[in-house]
Parts: C-alpha cells; sequence; structure tokens
C-alpha cells in the first residue's frame, strides 16, 4: 500500500513499548550477560564465574536438586492433570464450568497466599500432623516441610494448572468420530484410549511438562519458604550471592545459565511442535 | 459423546485434585477467622482481630496503598502500550513482526529472578531501588505479554473490513482507532488489563530486590510469613483471595461479552 507511512505508523505504535523493553528488560538481562563475564578478582574477561559454577561440587549439587525437584514435580502434575482433562473434556457445560473455577481460582490466588497456607497446613504442629495424631495414624508428627516433599507439595499446587489446560485443549481437540470409528471396529474401552486417545493427547501432555518443568526450575517463593535452607535451589542461590555475599559474577552466571537453559527449552520445543497449536 | 461413560473411579481421582487444589485457599480464609493467638484449625474461638490488626496498622495499610497505586499505574501503562504494538502487530506490515512479538511475550518465560537481579544491578546505579517509578516500570515488563496476548486474540478475529469502511467514509487513523476499533476491542483491552492489574499486586520476587526500604504487601507478606507465621498474613489473604474471585469473575463475564461482538 504505502509502505512509507506504514513504517512511520509502526515506529509510533511498537516505540513506546519497545523503549520500556529496551531499558528495563533487555538492558538488565544484556547487563547480567557482562557481569558474568567480568568482575572477576581481576575484572579480566573470561569465562571465570562460570567455571567457579560448574566446577563446584556444592554449586553442582544444586544445579542437580534444582532439577530434580523440577522433574518430580512435573511427573507429579501431569499425573494429576491426566484424569482431571480427561474428564473436563467430556463433561456437560455446568460441571465443566464448577471444574474451571477450582481450576483457575488458585491460578490467580497469590503464591504468597497459598505457600502460606501450605506451612500452616504442613508444619510439625501444624494442621496435617495434628489431623493424623488426633485419629492416632501416628505418634510423632510427620515432617513434611523444610525438604523435598513439602517444596514439591506446594510447588505442584501452584504449577498444576498450567499442566491442566494444555492437556485439556488436547484433548477436546481429538475428533469424537475417530473414538466411534474405533468402537465400530470392537475396540474396548481400554482399547480405545490406549489406541486413539492417549497418543492423540501427547501433544498437549509434552506442553504441559515443558510449561510445568521450566518455570519450576526458577522458582524462588516455595522453595525458600517451605524447602528453608535445607532444600536450597538455584534461585535461592542466586538471591544469597547478590544480597549477602555480594558475588555479583557467580550470581550472574548462574543466572545466565538458567536463562540458557529456559530459553533452549521454549524455543526447542516451539520448534519442535509448536506451541501455539497446543495452548488452549 | 461417544457413549462412554466416565469412570466412577475418575471422579474420584477428579474430586482429590481439585480438593488439593482448593483446600490452601479455603483453610487460610477459615483460620484468619481465629481468635487464639496460633492459627489453628478447625479455631477454637472465632474473632476478626486479624482483620482488626490490618486494618489498625500503619504499615499493613502504607504497603496496600503503595501496591495499590504501583498496580493502577500499570495497568494504565502497559494496557496503553501493549495496545498500540497489538495494533502494528496484526494490522501493519511490520519488518521482523514475528520477531517483535516474541520479544514482548518473551517476559513471561524469563524466570524472575533473573530479571530481578538485573533490574537491583541497573536500578542502584540509576538511583530507582526504593522507588515507585522503579516497580512501575519492571512490572509493567511482566504486565505486558498478557495484555498483548488479549489484544492480539482479538484483533485476529476482528473484521477488517469495518476499518476499510471507516476508512473509505473519510475517517483519519486516530478518528479509525477511537470510534470504530477501541468499541470493538475493549473486552480484549479490559481483560489485559485484569491481568496487568493482578500481576502488578501479586509480584513478590522483583518487588523483593527492589522495593528497598517502600515494601509492597506481597513484600511485607513474605517478611510476615519467612521469620514467623504472622497471622494478620491469613487476614490479608483472605481479603485478597476475594477481591480475586471478583477480578476473576469480572474477566469472566468480559470473555463473554468479547465472543458476543466477534460473533
Amino acid at each position: 500500500m504505502r509502505p512509507r507511512s506504514s513504517w512511520g505508523q509502526a515506529l509510533v505504535l511498537v516505540g513506546p513499548a519497545l523503549i520500556l523493553l529496551g531499558t528495563v528488560y533487555l538492558y538488565p538481562l544484556a547487563r547480567l550477560l557482562v557481569l558474568s563475564l567480568t568482575g572477576g578478582a581481576d575484572g579480566a574477561v573470561g569465562f571465570g564465574a562460570y567455571r567457579r559454577f560448574l566446577e563446584s561440587s556444592v554449586y553442582l549439587g544444586v544445579l542437580l536438586r534444582t532439577f530434580r525437584i523440577s522433574l518430580v514435580v512435573t511427573i507429579v502434575c501431569l499425573v494429576m492433570a491426566y484424569p482431571v482433562s480427561y474428564v473436563l473434556s467430556r463433561v456437560g457445560s455446568l460441571t465443566f464450568r464448577v471444574i474451571m473455577v477450582f481450576v483457575l481460582l488458585p491460578l490467580w490466588t497469590s503464591i504468597l497466599v497459598r505457600t502460606y497456607a501450605w506451612m500452616v497446613l504442613l508444619q510439625a504442629n501444624g494442621v496435617l500432623n495434628n489431623l493424623l495424631r488426633r485419629l492416632h495414624v501416628i505418634d510423632e508428627p510427620l515432617r513434611l516441610m523444610y525438604n523435598e516433599a513439602g517444596v514439591v507439595i506446594g510447588m505442584a499446587q501452584v504449577l498444576l494448572p498450567f499442566a491442566i489446560l494444555p492437556v485439556f485443549a488436547s484433548l477436546r481437540n481429538i475428533d469424537p468420530r475417530l473414538h466411534a470409528a474405533a468402537q465400530v471396529m470392537g475396540a474396548g474401552p481400554w482399547r480405545r484410549f490406549r489406541a486413539v486417545t492417549l497418543p492423540l493427547s501427547l501433544p498437549g501432555v509434552a506442553a504441559a511438562g515443558l510449561l510445568v518443568f521450566v518455570q519450576a526450575l526458577g522458582f524462588f517463593i516455595i522453595p525458600a519458604l517451605l524447602g528453608g535452607s535445607r532444600v536450597i535451589t538455584l534461585a535461592m542461590v542466586i538471591e544469597t550471592q547478590v544480597v549477602d555475599l555480594l558475588d555479583w559474577s557467580l550470581a550472574s552466571s548462574m543466572a545466565m545459565v538458567l536463562l540458557v537453559v529456559t530459553v533452549v527449552l521454549v524455543v526447542g520445543f516451539d520448534r519442535l511442535l509448536g506451541l501455539d497449536k497446543v495452548w488452549v | 459423546m461417544t457413549g462412554d461413560r466416565t469412570h466412577p473411579l475418575l471422579w474420584v481421582v477428579t474430586g482429590l485434585v481439585l480438593t488439593y487444589l482448593a483446600v490452601p485457599s479455603l483453610l487460610v480464609v477459615v483460620m484468619s477467622f481465629s481468635g487464639g493467638l496460633f492459627l489453628e484449625f478447625p479455631p477454637r474461638t472465632l474473632s476478626v482481630r486479624w482483620y482488626q490488626a490490618y486494618w489498625s496498622s500503619g504499615s499493613w495499610k502504607d504497603a496496600t496503598v503503595r501496591s495499590l497505586e504501583v498496580a493502577c499505574v500499570v495497568t494504565a501503562l502497559a494496557t496503553s502500550l501493549g495496545t498500540l504494538a497489538s495494533i502494528a502487530l496484526v494490522r501493519l506490515t511490520v519488518p521482523g513482526r514475528s520477531a517483535l512479538r516474541a520479544l514482548m511475550v518473551s517476559p513471561v518465560v524469563v524466570p524472575t529472578i533473573v530479571l530481578s537481579i538485573g533490574l537491583y544491578s541497573v536500578y542502584a546505579r540509576w538511583r530507582l531501588i526504593g522507588t515507585a517509578a522503579g516497580l512501575v516500570l519492571a512490572h509493567t515488563v511482566l504486565a505486558l505479554p498478557f495484555v498483548v496476548l488479549n489484544v492480539t486474540a482479538v484483533l485476529y478475529k476482528l473484521d477488517r473490513s469495518l476499518e476499510r469502511a471507516a476508512r473509505s467514509l473519510g475517517a483519519g487513523p486516530l478518528r479509525t482507532f477511537t470510534q470504530v476499533m477501541l468499541p470493538l476491542l475493549w473486552p480484549g483491552i479490559a481483560s489485559g488489563a485484569i491481568f496487568a492489574f493482578l500481576i502488578s499486586f501479586d509480584e513478590i520476587v522483583i518487588a523483593m530486590f527492589i522495593s528497598g526500604s517502600n515494601p509492597t504487601l506481597p513484600k511485607l507478606m513474605f517478611d510476615g510469613i519467612r521469620y514467623e507465621l504472622n497471622p494478620v498474613v491469613a487476614a490479608v489473604s483472605s481479603q485478597l483471595i476475594i477481591v480475586t474471585a471478583l477480578a476473576l469473575l469480572g474477566s469472566a463475564w468480559l470473555r463473554r461479552q468479547t465472543d458476543r461482538t466477534s460473533r
């Protein structure tokens, strides 16, 4: 049409957002990259900070624990999300709406509020332990908090909606005629699930897994509150390095590793399967 | 649909999972009315003492007002920047359009802890630590993706011939925008605005680093949780749950409006 005026218009429309993102988003991230490559004891440019991070058994242990917790949270979320999504994909509109309220309301309840609730529930003289003791199931309070179990319980509850929505979307998109065809061919319910529903919902399951895993990697609040000093994750080490130890180059190198892993996972997944196709 | 009955066991599992999702929020509401010095369930005596403690405390009130102010400015800023950018992304032939879109949505993916320490380092030089302006800018970055996603979703569904008709009848770009596009876009814009408000109002990790000696409400709650299980947090939490539920209802209503206008 009129390319020149379209350019000018575009600049006016996108410009403000770009200025914002440039100054308080891209620039701080770029600065972390610079800090991670410089700022060592002698100020030389190099991978010294990354080496300090990845050659330390303590920090490697933290990295490993972060991956392990994220993986367990992902599996727990998928196992819980699949039945709920399955039910969601085959109920009437009223039941659907009721279940959706349960799924969406926690999504918008502050993470702090929910973590606080878990602390009250799970602590040694908390609600759950008191209940179990009153029912004489246990004599000694169970350790449900300040360990990885507590962190997984808290994180899975926060991330579960992100697992349910994509799995449900993929289940809903399955053509019901495929089911009917399988039934006509004599396949029983279990066989129909295994041969039709499950394989066709796998892209949604994969997307759900990615969304949960990637978010879990960077979680800070829940491990800090439910794990305490016993379950240190990467985000917590980054905070300590910055706030208490003022080791900016080490903190930046850790942040860069976290960022790169996250971006590679998301972009790689998008190239392979296409994130927008499986999203609701 | 296919004559398959949903297995009763599936309903049991679904019920358990939904309980797991709902229990923390519900328990907090009940416990916030407990009369004892510590939170207990079920509460032995009922009272509103923690609500009174909240409403009569200067620091809680200051933090609430600060969070509300920041969230309101973030909502206005993110909504206007996001809407303008969305129009360019959908309607104009901009070079590198998909890269621009990816950039605007990307803050969703970046771990908040990473952005937080980046901002902490940059803000320290710019003397923005502890300022409302610093919080507003940072939260707007986080809110922008949700405005862009909501507004572009409506834009893609919008009939382009309406804009062409307005233009051919002699309306300039500004008039076309305010009189044709804005009324049709407003459900998308409004639901983006609700997201923006909630994101800013709830945000904790960035606020932890850059709010300095002027804590936001989530920062004050975090401090109240980290070192003691301060029962006032339960009262604050219950009120937040109610406000969020109302906002969610509002956004559901708006989505229904969107579907109606696009039909």
